[in-house]
Protein backbone atom coordinates (compact mmCIF):
# COMPACT_ATOMS: atom_id res chain seq x y z
CA UNK A 1 0.00 0.00 0.00
CA UNK A 2 2.72 2.38 0.70
CA UNK A 3 4.75 1.51 -2.19
CA UNK A 4 1.82 1.95 -4.19
CA UNK A 5 1.14 5.18 -2.76
CA UNK A 6 5.05 6.17 -3.51
CA UNK A 7 4.59 5.46 -7.11
CA UNK A 8 1.48 7.11 -7.81
CA UNK A 9 3.14 10.81 -6.23
CA UNK A 10 6.02 9.89 -7.94
CA UNK A 11 3.79 9.72 -11.12
CA UNK A 12 1.84 12.68 -10.37
CA UNK A 13 5.00 14.65 -9.44
CA UNK A 14 6.31 13.97 -12.86
CA UNK A 15 3.16 14.45 -14.61
CA UNK A 16 2.66 17.93 -13.52
CA UNK A 17 6.32 18.80 -14.39
CA UNK A 18 5.83 17.56 -17.99
CA UNK A 19 2.24 18.78 -18.32
CA UNK A 20 2.40 22.31 -16.93
CA UNK A 21 1.45 24.59 -20.02
CA UNK A 22 3.59 27.48 -21.02
CA UNK A 23 0.22 29.26 -20.54
CA UNK A 24 1.61 32.80 -22.27
CA UNK A 25 1.18 34.17 -25.64
CA UNK A 26 3.68 36.49 -26.65
CA UNK A 27 3.38 39.68 -29.16
CA UNK A 28 4.87 39.91 -32.57
CA UNK A 29 5.92 43.04 -31.47
CA UNK A 30 9.16 41.96 -29.67
CA UNK A 31 9.72 39.62 -32.52
CA UNK A 32 11.61 36.36 -31.34
CA UNK A 33 13.67 38.49 -28.94
CA UNK A 34 11.79 36.93 -26.13
CA UNK A 35 13.55 34.65 -23.69
CA UNK A 36 11.90 31.77 -22.41
CA UNK A 37 13.01 30.57 -18.89
CA UNK A 38 10.35 27.73 -18.65
CA UNK A 39 8.44 26.69 -16.28
CA UNK A 40 9.28 28.53 -13.03
CA UNK A 41 8.83 28.03 -8.97
CA UNK A 42 5.35 30.08 -8.73
CA UNK A 43 6.53 31.97 -6.11
CA UNK A 44 10.05 32.51 -4.27
CA UNK A 45 10.40 34.88 -1.62
CA UNK A 46 8.68 35.56 1.50
CA UNK A 47 6.59 39.16 1.94
CA UNK A 48 8.06 41.64 4.26
CA UNK A 49 5.01 43.78 4.41
CA UNK A 50 1.18 43.15 4.95
CA UNK A 51 -1.82 45.17 4.11
CA UNK A 52 -2.13 47.58 6.78
CA UNK A 53 1.42 48.25 6.83
CA UNK A 54 3.28 51.88 6.36
CA UNK A 55 5.04 51.31 2.71
CA UNK A 56 8.60 51.06 2.46
CA UNK A 57 9.72 54.20 0.91
CA UNK A 58 12.03 54.31 -2.12
CA UNK A 59 14.06 56.40 -4.47
CA UNK A 60 14.97 54.83 -8.15
CA UNK A 61 15.88 56.02 -10.96
CA UNK A 62 13.53 55.97 -13.80
CA UNK A 63 13.59 55.78 -17.93
CA UNK A 64 12.76 59.24 -17.70
CA UNK A 65 15.99 60.38 -15.93
CA UNK A 66 14.88 61.44 -13.32
CA UNK A 67 14.67 59.74 -9.52
CA UNK A 68 10.81 58.49 -8.39
CA UNK A 69 10.53 58.63 -5.07
CA UNK A 70 7.44 56.52 -3.22
CA UNK A 71 6.70 59.24 -0.69
CA UNK A 72 6.09 62.29 -3.31
CA UNK A 73 2.50 60.53 -3.79
CA UNK A 74 1.95 60.63 -0.35
CA UNK A 75 -1.53 62.77 0.34
CA UNK A 76 -1.37 63.56 -3.51
CA UNK A 77 -2.57 60.13 -5.49
CA UNK A 78 -2.63 56.45 -4.79
CA UNK A 79 0.17 54.14 -6.05
CA UNK A 80 0.36 50.93 -7.60
CA UNK A 81 3.80 48.85 -7.77
CA UNK A 82 3.87 46.34 -10.24
CA UNK A 83 6.99 44.82 -9.87
CA UNK A 84 7.99 42.08 -12.68
CA UNK A 85 10.61 39.43 -12.48
CA UNK A 86 12.88 40.68 -15.81
CA UNK A 87 12.99 42.64 -18.98
CA UNK A 88 12.78 40.20 -22.45
CA UNK A 89 10.75 37.57 -20.60
CA UNK A 90 7.08 36.29 -22.00
CA UNK A 91 4.39 37.16 -19.67
CA UNK A 92 6.46 40.50 -18.40
CA UNK A 93 6.18 41.76 -21.56
CA UNK A 94 2.71 41.29 -22.13
CA UNK A 95 1.91 42.71 -18.46
CA UNK A 96 2.62 46.67 -18.89
CA UNK A 97 1.31 46.86 -22.71
CA UNK A 98 -1.74 45.73 -21.05
CA UNK A 99 -1.97 48.27 -18.32
CA UNK A 100 -0.87 51.03 -21.07
CA UNK A 101 -4.15 51.01 -22.44
CA UNK A 102 -6.10 51.46 -18.94
CA UNK A 103 -4.48 54.51 -17.70
CA UNK A 104 -8.16 55.69 -17.51
CA UNK A 105 -8.88 53.51 -14.85
CA UNK A 106 -6.02 54.58 -12.63
CA UNK A 107 -7.10 58.17 -13.59
CA UNK A 108 -10.87 57.54 -12.12
CA UNK A 109 -9.25 56.13 -9.20
CA UNK A 110 -6.43 59.06 -8.58
CA UNK A 111 -3.81 56.25 -9.13
CA UNK A 112 -0.35 56.30 -10.43
CA UNK A 113 1.22 53.37 -11.70
CA UNK A 114 5.18 52.96 -11.06
CA UNK A 115 6.37 49.58 -12.73
CA UNK A 116 9.52 48.35 -11.18
CA UNK A 117 11.99 45.40 -12.64
CA UNK A 118 15.73 44.86 -11.29
CA UNK A 119 17.02 45.08 -14.63
CA UNK A 120 19.34 48.48 -15.42
CA UNK A 121 18.01 51.52 -17.32
CA UNK A 122 19.57 50.65 -20.79
CA UNK A 123 17.57 46.82 -20.90
CA UNK A 124 14.31 48.87 -19.70
CA UNK A 125 15.03 51.31 -22.41
CA UNK A 126 15.37 48.23 -25.12
CA UNK A 127 12.75 46.36 -23.96
CA UNK A 128 10.02 48.50 -23.65
CA UNK A 129 10.78 50.75 -26.54
CA UNK A 130 8.81 47.78 -28.54
CA UNK A 131 5.69 48.43 -26.06
CA UNK A 132 4.77 51.88 -27.20
CA UNK A 133 4.94 54.90 -25.68
CA UNK A 134 3.83 53.94 -21.87
CA UNK A 135 1.39 56.79 -19.61
CA UNK A 136 3.31 55.43 -16.20
CA UNK A 137 6.90 55.87 -14.99
CA UNK A 138 9.51 52.97 -15.50
CA UNK A 139 12.17 52.30 -12.43
CA UNK A 140 15.01 50.66 -12.07
CA UNK A 141 15.93 48.78 -9.38
CA UNK A 142 19.15 47.36 -10.23
CA UNK A 143 21.51 48.47 -8.16
CA UNK A 144 21.85 48.13 -4.98
CA UNK A 145 20.64 45.13 -7.18
CA UNK A 146 16.73 44.15 -6.06
CA UNK A 147 17.02 46.59 -2.73
CA UNK A 148 13.62 47.50 -3.00
CA UNK A 149 12.01 44.55 -4.29
CA UNK A 150 13.93 42.94 -1.31
CA UNK A 151 12.47 45.76 0.94
CA UNK A 152 8.64 44.60 0.30
CA UNK A 153 9.67 40.91 0.32
CA UNK A 154 9.02 40.01 -3.80
CA UNK A 155 12.94 39.37 -4.51
CA UNK A 156 13.50 36.05 -5.54
CA UNK A 157 16.78 33.92 -4.43
CA UNK A 158 17.74 34.33 -8.42
CA UNK A 159 17.90 38.17 -8.44
CA UNK A 160 14.79 38.72 -10.27
CA UNK A 161 11.36 39.77 -8.79
CA UNK A 162 8.08 38.16 -8.14
CA UNK A 163 5.18 39.42 -10.09
CA UNK A 164 3.64 41.17 -7.66
CA UNK A 165 1.39 44.20 -7.26
CA UNK A 166 1.07 46.13 -4.60
CA UNK A 167 -1.78 49.20 -4.43
CA UNK A 168 -0.61 52.00 -1.41
CA UNK A 169 -3.24 54.78 -0.68
CA UNK A 170 -2.90 58.06 -0.94
CA UNK A 171 -1.73 58.07 3.07
CA UNK A 172 0.99 55.62 1.93
CA UNK A 173 -1.04 52.49 3.62
CA UNK A 174 -0.87 49.55 1.45
CA UNK A 175 -4.49 48.47 0.61
CA UNK A 176 -3.44 45.24 -1.17
CA UNK A 177 -1.00 42.71 -1.89
CA UNK A 178 -0.91 40.13 -4.88
CA UNK A 179 1.73 38.14 -5.42
CA UNK A 180 0.74 36.28 -8.37
CA UNK A 181 2.33 32.74 -9.57
CA UNK A 182 5.09 34.23 -12.11
CA UNK A 183 4.36 32.22 -14.66
CA UNK A 184 0.93 33.90 -15.46
CA UNK A 185 -0.33 37.18 -15.47
CA UNK A 186 -2.70 38.63 -12.77
CA UNK A 187 -6.14 39.12 -13.84
CA UNK A 188 -6.61 42.60 -14.65
CA UNK A 189 -10.20 42.79 -12.74
CA UNK A 190 -8.49 41.73 -9.61
CA UNK A 191 -6.33 45.26 -9.83
CA UNK A 192 -9.25 46.96 -10.71
CA UNK A 193 -11.35 45.55 -7.99
CA UNK A 194 -8.75 46.84 -5.52
CA UNK A 195 -9.12 50.01 -6.79
CA UNK A 196 -12.21 50.01 -5.99
CA UNK A 197 -12.39 49.55 -2.62
CA UNK A 198 -9.64 52.12 -2.20
CA UNK A 199 -12.77 54.38 -1.92
CA UNK A 200 -14.59 52.46 0.91
CA UNK B 1 18.14 -10.50 -7.60
CA UNK B 2 16.21 -10.37 -4.57
CA UNK B 3 12.71 -9.91 -4.30
CA UNK B 4 12.22 -6.30 -3.19
CA UNK B 5 15.33 -5.65 -5.46
CA UNK B 6 12.63 -6.63 -8.52
CA UNK B 7 9.86 -4.92 -7.49
CA UNK B 8 11.96 -1.87 -7.05
CA UNK B 9 13.26 -1.78 -10.98
CA UNK B 10 9.53 -2.88 -11.96
CA UNK B 11 8.52 0.72 -10.18
CA UNK B 12 11.12 2.51 -12.04
CA UNK B 13 10.90 1.11 -15.00
CA UNK B 14 7.11 2.09 -14.87
CA UNK B 15 7.66 5.44 -13.82
CA UNK B 16 10.76 6.14 -16.63
CA UNK B 17 7.89 4.50 -19.40
CA UNK B 18 5.43 7.31 -17.66
CA UNK B 19 8.05 9.94 -17.84
CA UNK B 20 8.86 9.04 -21.48
CA UNK B 21 5.59 9.08 -22.85
CA UNK B 22 4.74 12.48 -21.37
CA UNK B 23 8.16 13.92 -23.08
CA UNK B 24 6.63 12.52 -26.14
CA UNK B 25 3.65 13.95 -25.31
CA UNK B 26 5.50 17.58 -24.21
CA UNK B 27 8.09 17.60 -26.91
CA UNK B 28 5.32 17.21 -29.52
CA UNK B 29 4.37 20.68 -30.49
CA UNK B 30 1.07 21.58 -32.11
CA UNK B 31 1.13 23.19 -35.99
CA UNK B 32 -0.41 26.34 -36.68
CA UNK B 33 -3.20 26.43 -38.88
CA UNK B 34 -1.81 26.59 -42.39
CA UNK B 35 -3.36 27.19 -45.93
CA UNK B 36 -4.82 24.02 -47.14
CA UNK B 37 -5.51 22.95 -43.90
CA UNK B 38 -8.42 22.22 -41.19
CA UNK B 39 -9.18 24.70 -38.29
CA UNK B 40 -8.35 22.76 -35.19
CA UNK B 41 -12.02 20.98 -33.62
CA UNK B 42 -13.39 23.60 -30.79
CA UNK B 43 -16.55 25.09 -29.23
CA UNK B 44 -16.92 28.93 -28.90
CA UNK B 45 -19.49 30.69 -26.59
CA UNK B 46 -22.80 31.45 -28.08
CA UNK B 47 -22.79 35.32 -27.61
CA UNK B 48 -25.16 36.64 -24.97
CA UNK B 49 -25.12 40.01 -26.71
CA UNK B 50 -27.46 40.20 -29.32
CA UNK B 51 -25.93 42.19 -31.74
CA UNK B 52 -22.86 39.68 -31.72
CA UNK B 53 -25.37 36.54 -31.88
CA UNK B 54 -27.04 38.24 -35.14
CA UNK B 55 -23.88 38.97 -36.84
CA UNK B 56 -23.05 35.64 -36.65
CA UNK B 57 -26.43 34.11 -37.53
CA UNK B 58 -26.19 32.03 -34.85
CA UNK B 59 -29.71 31.93 -33.27
CA UNK B 60 -29.30 29.23 -30.48
CA UNK B 61 -27.68 29.08 -27.14
CA UNK B 62 -24.89 27.35 -25.82
CA UNK B 63 -21.72 26.55 -27.72
CA UNK B 64 -21.12 26.71 -31.58
CA UNK B 65 -18.29 25.71 -34.22
CA UNK B 66 -16.99 27.79 -36.76
CA UNK B 67 -18.99 26.13 -39.29
CA UNK B 68 -22.08 27.02 -38.07
CA UNK B 69 -21.00 30.58 -38.88
CA UNK B 70 -23.93 32.41 -41.64
CA UNK B 71 -20.95 33.06 -43.73
CA UNK B 72 -18.75 31.86 -46.83
CA UNK B 73 -15.44 32.98 -45.65
CA UNK B 74 -14.42 33.85 -41.54
CA UNK B 75 -11.80 35.96 -40.71
CA UNK B 76 -10.20 34.65 -36.96
CA UNK B 77 -7.93 37.28 -35.69
CA UNK B 78 -5.64 35.80 -32.69
CA UNK B 79 -5.22 38.74 -30.33
CA UNK B 80 -4.34 39.82 -26.72
CA UNK B 81 -5.44 43.12 -25.11
CA UNK B 82 -1.67 43.08 -23.59
CA UNK B 83 -0.35 43.02 -27.01
CA UNK B 84 0.65 46.31 -28.01
CA UNK B 85 0.78 44.83 -31.90
CA UNK B 86 -2.50 43.94 -31.84
CA UNK B 87 -3.11 47.53 -29.98
CA UNK B 88 -1.76 49.16 -32.79
CA UNK B 89 -3.29 46.84 -35.23
CA UNK B 90 -7.20 47.68 -33.90
CA UNK B 91 -8.30 50.41 -35.92
CA UNK B 92 -6.78 49.29 -38.90
CA UNK B 93 -9.13 45.76 -38.41
CA UNK B 94 -12.05 47.65 -37.69
CA UNK B 95 -11.53 48.76 -40.93
CA UNK B 96 -11.79 45.59 -42.72
CA UNK B 97 -14.53 44.85 -40.78
CA UNK B 98 -16.54 48.44 -41.84
CA UNK B 99 -15.21 47.97 -45.83
CA UNK B 100 -17.12 44.30 -46.02
CA UNK B 101 -20.13 46.07 -44.28
CA UNK B 102 -20.37 48.67 -46.11
CA UNK B 103 -20.53 46.34 -49.52
CA UNK B 104 -23.39 45.17 -50.25
CA UNK B 105 -21.80 42.27 -52.05
CA UNK B 106 -19.51 41.07 -48.91
CA UNK B 107 -21.98 41.85 -46.04
CA UNK B 108 -22.89 38.95 -44.69
CA UNK B 109 -20.14 36.66 -46.81
CA UNK B 110 -17.06 37.63 -44.74
CA UNK B 111 -17.48 37.78 -41.16
CA UNK B 112 -14.97 38.50 -38.73
CA UNK B 113 -14.26 37.24 -34.84
CA UNK B 114 -11.53 38.03 -32.50
CA UNK B 115 -9.91 35.28 -29.78
CA UNK B 116 -8.61 37.12 -27.20
CA UNK B 117 -5.54 34.45 -25.75
CA UNK B 118 -5.10 34.16 -22.05
CA UNK B 119 -7.61 36.95 -21.81
CA UNK B 120 -10.60 36.86 -19.07
CA UNK B 121 -14.07 38.18 -20.24
CA UNK B 122 -13.22 41.65 -18.28
CA UNK B 123 -9.87 42.08 -20.31
CA UNK B 124 -11.98 41.36 -23.51
CA UNK B 125 -14.33 44.11 -23.29
CA UNK B 126 -12.03 46.63 -21.80
CA UNK B 127 -10.28 45.61 -25.61
CA UNK B 128 -13.24 45.65 -27.26
CA UNK B 129 -14.49 48.97 -25.67
CA UNK B 130 -10.88 50.73 -25.75
CA UNK B 131 -10.86 50.12 -29.38
CA UNK B 132 -14.42 50.02 -29.95
CA UNK B 133 -14.32 46.92 -31.68
CA UNK B 134 -17.21 46.05 -33.57
CA UNK B 135 -16.85 42.34 -34.22
CA UNK B 136 -17.44 39.53 -31.47
CA UNK B 137 -14.01 38.82 -29.72
CA UNK B 138 -14.37 35.41 -27.41
CA UNK B 139 -12.57 35.07 -24.48
CA UNK B 140 -9.69 32.22 -24.12
CA UNK B 141 -8.43 32.64 -20.38
CA UNK B 142 -7.11 28.94 -20.02
CA UNK B 143 -5.09 29.57 -23.58
CA UNK B 144 -6.52 26.30 -24.49
CA UNK B 145 -7.53 27.73 -27.81
CA UNK B 146 -4.21 29.47 -28.07
CA UNK B 147 -2.33 25.97 -27.63
CA UNK B 148 -4.75 24.38 -30.07
CA UNK B 149 -3.79 26.58 -32.43
CA UNK B 150 -0.06 25.82 -31.93
CA UNK B 151 0.78 28.79 -29.68
CA UNK B 152 1.31 31.82 -32.60
CA UNK B 153 2.47 34.70 -31.62
CA UNK B 154 0.18 38.03 -31.48
CA UNK B 155 -1.87 38.95 -33.94
CA UNK B 156 -2.47 36.26 -35.97
CA UNK B 157 -5.05 36.23 -38.84
CA UNK B 158 -6.46 33.44 -40.32
CA UNK B 159 -8.96 32.94 -42.88
CA UNK B 160 -10.90 30.34 -43.46
CA UNK B 161 -13.82 28.98 -45.89
CA UNK B 162 -16.92 27.50 -44.83
CA UNK B 163 -18.58 25.36 -47.49
CA UNK B 164 -22.54 24.71 -47.29
CA UNK B 165 -21.78 21.64 -45.80
CA UNK B 166 -19.92 23.42 -42.59
CA UNK B 167 -17.10 21.97 -43.56
CA UNK B 168 -14.02 24.42 -43.52
CA UNK B 169 -10.46 24.86 -44.92
CA UNK B 170 -7.52 27.40 -43.81
CA UNK B 171 -6.58 29.39 -46.70
CA UNK B 172 -4.55 32.42 -45.07
CA UNK B 173 -2.63 32.50 -42.01
CA UNK B 174 -0.33 34.54 -41.42
CA UNK B 175 1.41 36.25 -38.04
CA UNK B 176 1.62 40.18 -37.90
CA UNK B 177 -0.38 42.98 -39.22
CA UNK B 178 -2.50 42.96 -42.12
CA UNK B 179 -0.85 45.70 -43.75
CA UNK B 180 -3.90 48.00 -44.86
CA UNK B 181 -6.92 47.35 -44.74
CA UNK B 182 -8.24 47.63 -48.54
CA UNK B 183 -5.26 45.38 -50.22
CA UNK B 184 -5.81 42.71 -46.82
CA UNK B 185 -9.91 42.27 -47.77
CA UNK B 186 -8.69 42.21 -51.76
CA UNK B 187 -6.30 39.26 -50.57
CA UNK B 188 -8.42 37.71 -48.64
CA UNK B 189 -11.49 37.81 -51.69
CA UNK B 190 -8.70 36.49 -54.01
CA UNK B 191 -7.20 33.65 -51.61
CA UNK B 192 -10.84 32.27 -50.53
CA UNK B 193 -12.04 32.14 -54.01
CA UNK B 194 -15.16 34.52 -53.53
CA UNK B 195 -13.34 37.30 -56.01
CA UNK B 196 -15.05 34.65 -58.77
CA UNK B 197 -18.35 33.93 -57.04
CA UNK B 198 -20.98 36.33 -57.22
CA UNK B 199 -23.37 36.63 -54.07
CA UNK B 200 -26.10 34.00 -54.19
Amino acid sequence: MKRALSVTSALAVISIFFCVSSAFSVSEAFKKNIYNPGVLKPTDSTLNVSVGDRAPDFSLPSLSGEKISLSRYRGKSNVVLSFVPAAWTPVCSDQWPGYNIVGDIFKKHNAILLGITVDNLPTLHAWTNQMGELWFPVLSDFWPHGAVADSYGVLRSDGTAERALFVIDTGGIIRFIKVNDINQRPKLEELVKALEELKE
Amino acid sequence: MSKIARRMFAVLSVAACWAALLMTIASAEIASPQPGGCLPDFKLPIPENTADKEYLGLTTSGQFNIGQIKAQVIIIEILSMYCPYCQREAPEVNRVYEIIENNLNLKGRIKLIGIGAGNTPFEVQIYKEKYSVPFPVFSDEDFSLHKAFGEVRTPFFIGVTIKPDSTQRVFYAKLGGIDGAESFVKLILRLSGLEQEKKP
